[in-house]
């Protein structure tokens, strides 16, 4: 918080402001109360929760990756370059935001899937099938957070200040040179914010991600995925899982807002 | 139409409950059987419904359908319903421990597992034994769901080490991958093959591993004790058993 002094607030505006907070917090506090705390260590280690965290840590990891190296071009040219049809790449672009991701799960399997019209030729070609596979999480992975990452990006080069890439560009630097030395740098707090959402956005990831790739411990069981199934059971051990999660996110958004607030 | 057909999740049996403390009753005074029904029943319990509405004028079914283990947690977290039909006997347990159940529950159908392959069979599956190769795509429900513990049992009965690709979150996922031909082979109901005509094959299983289907009243429902009673009596009567029959179900 800042140390300004702000106007008085209105019990108007901190009522409802209030009930917003807690529809938020109440759920976290019933898992936080209802996590069986004693028992915490020995979940932890439970196979179902240690092969969950790795899988789910590589696979967003991986996916967040993926997303900065082709996002950030694509983000480059929806703000610095007008092409006809830029519109509708925007909105096409923001779309698995909105859709819901089993939707976007399906599409991936009729997409990529073995009898899919692009994962067809490719078993046809080389053998390799992409549903029930690591690389399956982590393509649906990208789906989902691909947008969280472009949306960032666009929206900081739109708002950066382009007079400085026109003096470099005058004084006889390349269009490449321009975008790795002037411009990336001048928006560094927008890309680790987009990162920080695209990889949060990955690890949250259920719907996608079971469609596609499947559920199967070890193999394509992600976190969210082991928390769905260990409610149908045990649920002290999803519990646990869900309290992962939460951390891990909540460590996540706090650097993000940091980030922010840094930058600001 | 008959009555109207909810399907309602989880989520949504909360917020009716929600918004019945404050409501007043329905304007037409019917009665409403509220029905919870494992999923594997969607289709027959629709039918089960409209049956039983037009045979009995002023009271309206509400079939909510979910996985067993989840109508159980609803039930357990109180959500108002009359009657429960779980895919599972062993499912039903935690419900009488917890006293929600009242009377004894009754079994009103069976089914069993059967191997299922897209009719095109691109794996060239022949029998549940040829599950253990690692090359063919193989899926089958979660461990902890009725068709799953059911899947791991024909595997054992068999003395099969079957090399899994996907275990799906509920029977319905399965079929559709392999309706699809995502999956080469999968572990399905029988009444799964029912309504998909001629686009999967079933083989049949070395040693058959069936499962039954109790359905019990439940201590709190709202609905008056002789309605949901007539509703168990018409499942079990000849009218409910053909509408089983029809899909696939087996005699209990």
């Amino acid at each position: 918080m800042s140390r300004r002094i702000g106007p008085r607030a209105p019990a108007l505006v901190v009522v409802p402001a209030a009930i917003a907070f807690s529809l938020i917090v109440a759920p976290l506090a019933g898992l936080a109360l209802a996590v069986p705390w004693r028992r915490l260590p020995d979940l932890l280690g439970a196979p179902i929760v240690v092969e969950a965290l790795r899988l789910s840590l590589v696979t967003s990891l991986s996916a967040a990756l993926i997303c900065l190296v082709i996002g950030v071009p694509l983000a480059w040219l929806l703000a610095r370059v007008p092409f006809p049809g830029r519109t509708l790449v925007r909105a096409v672009v923001t779309l698995p935001m909105v859709l819901p991701p089993v939707v976007g799960g399906a599409a991936l399997l009729f997409a990529f899937g073995r009898r899919g019209v692009f994962g067809e030729p490719l078993a046809d070609a080389t053998g390799f099938v992409l549903p029930f596979s690591i690389w399956a999480v982590i393509l649906a992975n990208v789906f989902v957070a691909l947008p969280f990452l472009i949306v960032t990006v666009e929206g900081a080069l739109v708002s950066a200040d382009e007079r400085v890439e026109h003096a470099a560009a005058s004084l006889g630097a390349t269009p490449m040179r321009v975008i790795t030395r002037v411009t990336l740098p001048s928006i560094g707090p927008s890309l680790r914010a987009g990162l920080l959402l695209a990889w949060a956005r990955a690890l949250g990831e259920f719907g996608a991600t079971v469609t596609f790739a499947g559920n199967l411990q070890g193999r394509t069981q992600t976190l969210p995925l082991a928390v769905f199934v260990a409610l149908e059971s045990d649920r002290d051990a999803a519990l646990v899982i869900s309290l992962v999660l939460v951390v891990i996110s909540l460590v996540l958004l706090v650097a993000l807002r940091g980030r922010w607030w840094g930058a600001r | 139409m008959p009555g109207h057909l909810l399907r309602v999740g989880a989520a949504s049996v909360v917020f009716a409950q929600l918004v019945a403390c404050g409501s007043t009753p329905a304007t037409d005074r019917a009665t409403e059987l509220t029905v919870f029904a494992a999923s594997s029943l969607t289709d027959a319990f629709d039918e089960m419904a409209d049956a039983f509405e037009s045979e009995h004028p002023g009271v309206a079914v509400r079939v909510n359908l979910a996985g067993s283990a989840t109508l159980r947690e609803q039930v357990l977290g109180g959500a108002p319903a009359d009657l429960i039909v779980l895919a599972d006997a062993t499912a039903m347990a935690p419900l009488r421990s917890d006293g929600a159940i009242e009377g004894t529950e009754v079994v009103i159908a069976t089914n069993d597992l059967v191997l299922a392959v897209p009719s095109s069979n691109p794996g060239g599956v022949e029998a549940l034994s040829d599950l253990a190769d690692p090359d063919l795509l193989v899926g089958v429900c979660a461990a902890d769901v009725p068709c799953g513990r059911l899947a791991d049992a024909a595997f054992a009965a068999a003395g099969v080490a079957a090399s899994l690709d996907t275990r799906e979150p509920n029977v319905r996922a399965v079929r559709t991958k392999l309706l699809d031909a995502e999956l080469d082979a999968g572990l399905v109901y029988r009444t799964d093959l029912h309504d998909v005509g001629d686009r999967l094959l079933g083989i049949e299983l070395p040693v058959a591993v069936a499962t039954s289907y109790p359905l019990a009243r439940l201590v709190d429902g709202p609905a008056d004790d002789a309605v949901a009673a007539d509703f168990a009596a018409f499942v079990l009567g000849s009218d409910g058993q053909a509408i089983l029959a029809a899909h696939g179900f087996g005699r209990p």
